[in-house]
């Protein structure tokens, strides 16, 4: 079912099409098939949080069905549901993904299987050692390593600067690409650096969307208003909550603070309130080479990951009096210590809430940002929202601008939106139609978008051409430094293609030779001897004409078979005669 | 020249040492420089620079030669126990830059940080133009190799220059007669040189392909020998050529050498196998450990004279847990040299880089090397300098110290050889396969502490090399004249 025609590329999402969350996108080209990222969605609790893997091979295994999986980064909505497919659903192929990726993604997941089945006491969900062997199964890559899945299908990692370890993904079988982008930055901000890409001139570039109308302000601006934010907050006494996850922004927001803290002399207590903020902070330490340029330069003198101010938190810190600001995960409000600490400050209208990045519909967080002044919780608890609630966007996803950058940067032939809402994703479209001349797609989850894309088709070159080329230029071996045009017939033998010289290819195929040449006679206006004429045409031509031997006698100029010559004449009006064969035409319009 | 359908082959050798090679290749009109290594033989016809003045090193007698009555000559050389040095700033022979014009140079691919010494020589002052690709470890260690030699060098500086020697090397006794064409010689180059011919590198990654002119493309494969190190492979779609320089198929610290995507090529170019052919590793790591414990065990010294990174790290495991097996876990280990803090940081940052055994450890999160944990402890401190805060409130005897340069010419580790050299129960293990020991001890003598020659070289010796030839199944091998012989040390 996912076979189709070798020169179409088939992309089906089965999650984050026209959506945010469960991000797993399955790319069909050259009778190879991916699957990109395997997420789960945040907002739901039943079957709807894991992508419909059944999609993929209704009956048989699935590992015969698809080539290679590939995971862009760490974080659930895009790796959630990997242990899943590869356990539960039982796909045993090959997996690719980062080092840090690796490093790290088993930790998020054992946290978020902890919540569901022992704090929610769900059932049917993966156990700790599905993860352990899932990820046996992940092959780390680096950056910029080709890697050969098969002899046909090759992938390439390529820094996006979304989180540590965030990779986009270059994907290639035969003559037919495409790249993934996963979630990615085009702006370096205080721990990592922006995402870069070649021009590597997909036939599709998948790319997210989650801001696809936002033109955010100034970094700075930004960061500017969410520290004088939190200053007010504390000053006047009151608790500032700031839902994070344990690994990514969170970092970036520590050092952010941390610095703040220290330039004005604060002492209010600030707290990272999860047991692995040592461990997780561990890990910035060792994968410091991918991290941005100035936490490289200056980490063996002082690692930006070792906080000064920033404090364990502890649950009992809860009902203490006073001031503080509390790190605390997951980032969404959806469990965890974040929604317990925000249970018991939402009804103090002292406090503070900071969102400090995107929360997908079905959380918490979505619900308060959406202005709900009142939250019911399963026990049917409600919670009266009275402390001041902010958003402020310090996700690391591209902005519009850094989108349309990244499609400059890259020079696709088609671009496919994903990972974002479909009204925001819609106008993104007709922006990139209208700027780049582009085919954009946003297919629905379960919609297949079938992309035509040319196809190469290899041809030999007959030696004897290459050899004569050569020894006309005077040039062995030919110095790829500098292009030259060779001149040939194509010829189609049997299955085969071949660039033969014109000549030989006649005698070949028995047919006798006709030339066409083109004749075309111009007025000048000049006055002088026609010599002179013609001398001044010579400068003209020679300035376009570096690289062939020019000839000149009397009036008459040549070059290969093209002829320009000055009819004799003395008065103002000059005749040219120009004429050249049809196989010099682009030499002949040069000189005409 | 080796002629293939479209397109010849020329190599040029610029560098006699096949461990520190330098060489250029000519393949579809591109012109590569393989390697940019930097022999410091030169060095030992030096006489050591101590950091603070010695009075044994000061008062050797002067040395000239009979029926010569030279002025200028006669200030520049010193005796020592019947052998001639120079009395002046050690100097260096640079590639040979006769044969091709440097500035004609399109690419220089490094292999490893122990072949780019000579570097700044190549890409500074001469025109250079070209792209220098080599991974991100042999570039940042590399930094520390070069900034190292420097400041080594620098920290001792002289008023004036000895030069007058190389007229008259016709009466000079072996082997400073034996000098290769000293008037070419060179200086050290400065901490400016060493920035800006470093800012032409472009970092690349294993495996990653490189297409230059739209000719070639151009791939960096593990080599299995230090942190970084790699072999090349050259393929134009039709031919294949692989270099290999500096290749281990032991298992150390490094990830393993990538065989397969060396074999079947047209040209194999093979270079940089072992020094010391006779000594095993393995049995010499074995022997360090049982000396290092006996020297500590009666009260002595123990001085290795190394470089900032490479088996170093190795001997930091494994002696520390010798030591802790021989109920000596509170004997200090101290790692002396400018980059050291450098060293052992970027070394943990490098997992990807790394054996599978120590690239497990970051996923815990664990540093991948003990030398982290030994650090933290206190077990290993590290010093830029035996100046530097700390190290005299540190120091205490008896211990092992880590200390720069294995040439024993420049660098603090002139200071312990000057300190210890006078007692017996004072050890130095030569572990640097680069320097021949004799030699390089040979201005210190006569010498009272013991001396072990334990040369640890895992790069590959003759019998690897010969198995490797056949699995890769080349169409041509191209190799050091020197490795058509036997060894003089092992004519069998």
């Amino acid at each position: 079912m996912l076979y189709g025609s070798m020169s179409d590329i088939k992309v089906t999402p089965l999650g984050a099409g026209q959506d945010v969350g469960r991000s797993c996108i399955l790319l069909s080209m050259g009778g190879k098939n991916i699957m990109l990222d395997c997420g789960m969605h945040m907002g739901f609790n039943d079957d709807r949080r894991f992508p419909d893997f059944s999609y993929i091979a209704p009956e048989g295994p699935v590992s015969s069905y698809i080539d290679c999986v590939i995971i862009s980064h760490f974080h659930l909505d895009h790796c959630g549901a990997l242990p899943y497919f590869t356990e539960v659903f039982g796909y045993n192929g090959p997996i690719y993904m980062t080092h840090p990726t690796k490093a790290i993604a088993p930790i998020l997941l054992e946290d978020m299987r902890k919540i569901a089945v022992e704090r929610k006491g769900e059932s049917n969900f993966f156990t700790s050692q599905n993860i352990k062997d899932c990820m046996k199964k992940v092959v780390a890559v680096t950056l910029h390593q080709s890697i050969m899945v098969d002899s046909k299908l090759e992938i390439k990692a390529y820094y996006a600067g979304h989180v540590l370890g965030a990779a986009m993904f270059w994907i290639r079988v035969d003559s037919q690409s495409v790249v993934y982008t996963g979630d990615y930055n085009m702006t370096p901000d205080r721990h990592l650096g922006a995402a870069w890409i070649d021009k590597c001139r997909p036939d599709i570039l998948i790319s997210e969307s989650t801001y696809a109308t936002t033109i955010r302000d100034s970094k700075r601006c930004r960061e500017r208003d969410f520290l004088k934010k939190v200053h007010e907050c504390v000053e006047r006494g009151g608790k500032v909550l700031i839902p994070v996850f344990a690994l990514g922004r969170a970092q970036e927001l520590c050092i952010l603070l941390e610095t703040y803290w220290e330039r004005m002399n604060l002492k209010v207590p600030v707290y990272f309130g999860t047991g692995m903020t040592e461990k997780a902070n561990n890990y910035y330490k060792m994968f410091i080479t991918w991290t941005n340029q100035k936490i490289r330069k200056t980490f063996v003198q002082r690692n930006m990951f070792d906080f000064k101010h920033i404090k364990p938190f502890d649950k009992s810190y809860i009902e203490n009096p006073g001031a503080m600001v509390v790190f605390a995960s997951p980032g969404m409000l959806h469990a965890g210590l974040s929604l317990h600490i925000f249970k018991k400050w939402a009804p103090n209208e002292n406090n503070m809430v900071i969102m400090p990045g995107f929360c997908v519909s079905g959380t918490v967080g979505h619900k308060i940002l959406n202005g709900a002044k009142k939250v019911e919780f399963e026990n049917r608890q409600i919670v009266e929202i009275k402390m001041s609630v902010q958003y402020m966007s310090f996700s690391a996803h591209a902005d519009a601008k850094g989108i349309m950058q990244l499609i400059q940067y890259c020079e696709p032939k088609n671009v496919l939106l994903v990972h974002g809402e479909a009204a925001k994703m819609e106008f993104l479209k007709t922006k990139i139609e209208k700027e780049f001349q582009l085919k954009c797609f946003m297919p629905a989850n379960g919609d297949t978008c079938i992309v035509k894309s040319d196809v190469n088709i290899p041809s030999s070159v007959s030696l004897k051409l290459l050899k004569d080329e050569a020894k006309k230029s005077n040039i062995l071996p030919p110095d790829p430094k500098r292009q030259r045009i060779i001149h040939g017939v194509l010829v189609t033998k049997d299955v085969s293609l071949c660039v033969m010289d014109v000549d030989d290819a006649c005698k070949e195929a028995g047919i006798n030779r006709h030339l066409i040449r083109f004749t075309s006679t111009l007025r000048l206006e000049d006055s002088g001897s026609p010599s002179k004429t013609a001398e001044k045409l010579l400068q003209l031509i020679k300035t376009k004409i570096r690289d062939l031997p020019l000839q000149f006698t009397d009036c008459t100029i040549s070059v290969e078979s093209v002829l320009v010559k000055v009819e004799s004449s003395e008065d103002e009006m000059k005749t040219v005669y120009v004429s050249w064969d049809n196989q010099d035409e682009e030499l002949g319009k040069k000189s005409s | 020249m080796i002629d293939f359908h479209y397109g010849t082959y020329v190599q040029y050798c610029l560098s006699g040492d096949p461990n520190k090679p330098c060489s250029i290749l000519q393949f579809k009109g591109i012109t590569f420089m393989l390697d940019c290594g930097l022999t410091a033989q030169t060095v030992l016809n030096f006489l050591p620079m101590p950091l603070v003045p010695s009075t044994r090193l000061d008062s050797l007698p002067g040395w000239m030669p009979r029926d010569c009555s030279d002025s200028q000559l006669e200030r520049e050389l010193k005796e020592c126990c019947g052998r001639v040095f120079v009395d002046s700033t050690p100097e260096f022979q640079p590639p040979q830059s006769r044969i091709i014009d440097f500035s004609s140079v399109d690419v220089i691919l490094i292999s490893n940080y122990l072949c780019m010494l000579a570097l700044p020589f190549v890409t500074e002052e001469t025109g250079f133009k070209g792209m220098v690709y080599a991974t991100e470890p042999t570039m940042q260690i590399g930094r520390m190799f070069l900034e190292e030699l420097v400041e080594n060098i620098e920290q001792t500086p002289r008023a004036s220059f000895a030069s007058r020697w190389k007229e008259f090397l016709h009466l000079l006794p072996q082997p400073l007669s034996n000098c290769h064409r000293p008037r070419t010689w060179k200086h050290i180059y400065n901490l400016t040189a060493v920035k800006k011919s470093l800012s032409h590198i472009r970092m690349v990654g294993y495996n990653q392909k490189l297409d230059v002119y739209g000719a070639l493309t151009v791939m960096a494969v593990s080599s299995g020998y230090c942190l970084g190190s790699s072999n090349w492979v050259i393929d134009s779609g039709y031919e294949k050529i692989a270099y290999v320089s500096g290749s281990s198929t032991l298992t150390t610290h490094p990830r393993p050498m990538d065989q397969p995507a060396l074999k079947n090529a047209d040209v194999l170019i093979l270079t940089g196998l072992t020094q010391t052919p006779t000594a095993n590793p393995d049995s010499m790591l074995g022997e360090l450990c049982m000396t290092v414990a006996n020297t500590l065990r009666l009260g002595g010294n123990v001085l290795l004279p190394c470089y900032p990174s490479g088996v170093v790290y190795d001997l930091f495991e494994c002696l520390s847990s010798h030591l802790d097996n021989s109920g000596m876990s509170t004997i200090p280990m101290f790692f002396i040299s400018p980059v050291a803090d450098n060293s052992l940081a970027y070394s943990n940052i490098f997992a990807e880089w790394l054996s599978t055994a120590k690239q497990n450890k970051v996923y815990l999160p664990e540093e991948p090397f003990p030398h982290a944990f030994l650090s933290r402890t206190g077990r290993l401190k590290h010093f830029k300098h035996i100046y530097s805060d700390g190290f005299s409130t540190d120091y205490r005897q008896p211990c092992v110290v880590f200390c720069s340069h294995p040439s024993l010419r420049f660098g603090d580790v002139i200071l312990f050889m000057e300190m210890w050299g006078s007692s017996p129960l004072n050890t130095v293990i030569i572990t640097e396969p680069d320097f021949v020991h004799v030699e390089a001890l040979a201005p210190f003598q006569p010498l009272q502490m013991k001396v072990v020659h334990c040369p640890i070289d895992t790069s590959l010796n003759f019998t690897q090399a010969n198995k490797l030839i056949r699995d890769l199944k080349p169409g041509t091998l191209v190799l050091p004249e020197s490795y058509l012989h036997p060894p003089i040390i092992d004519p069998a």
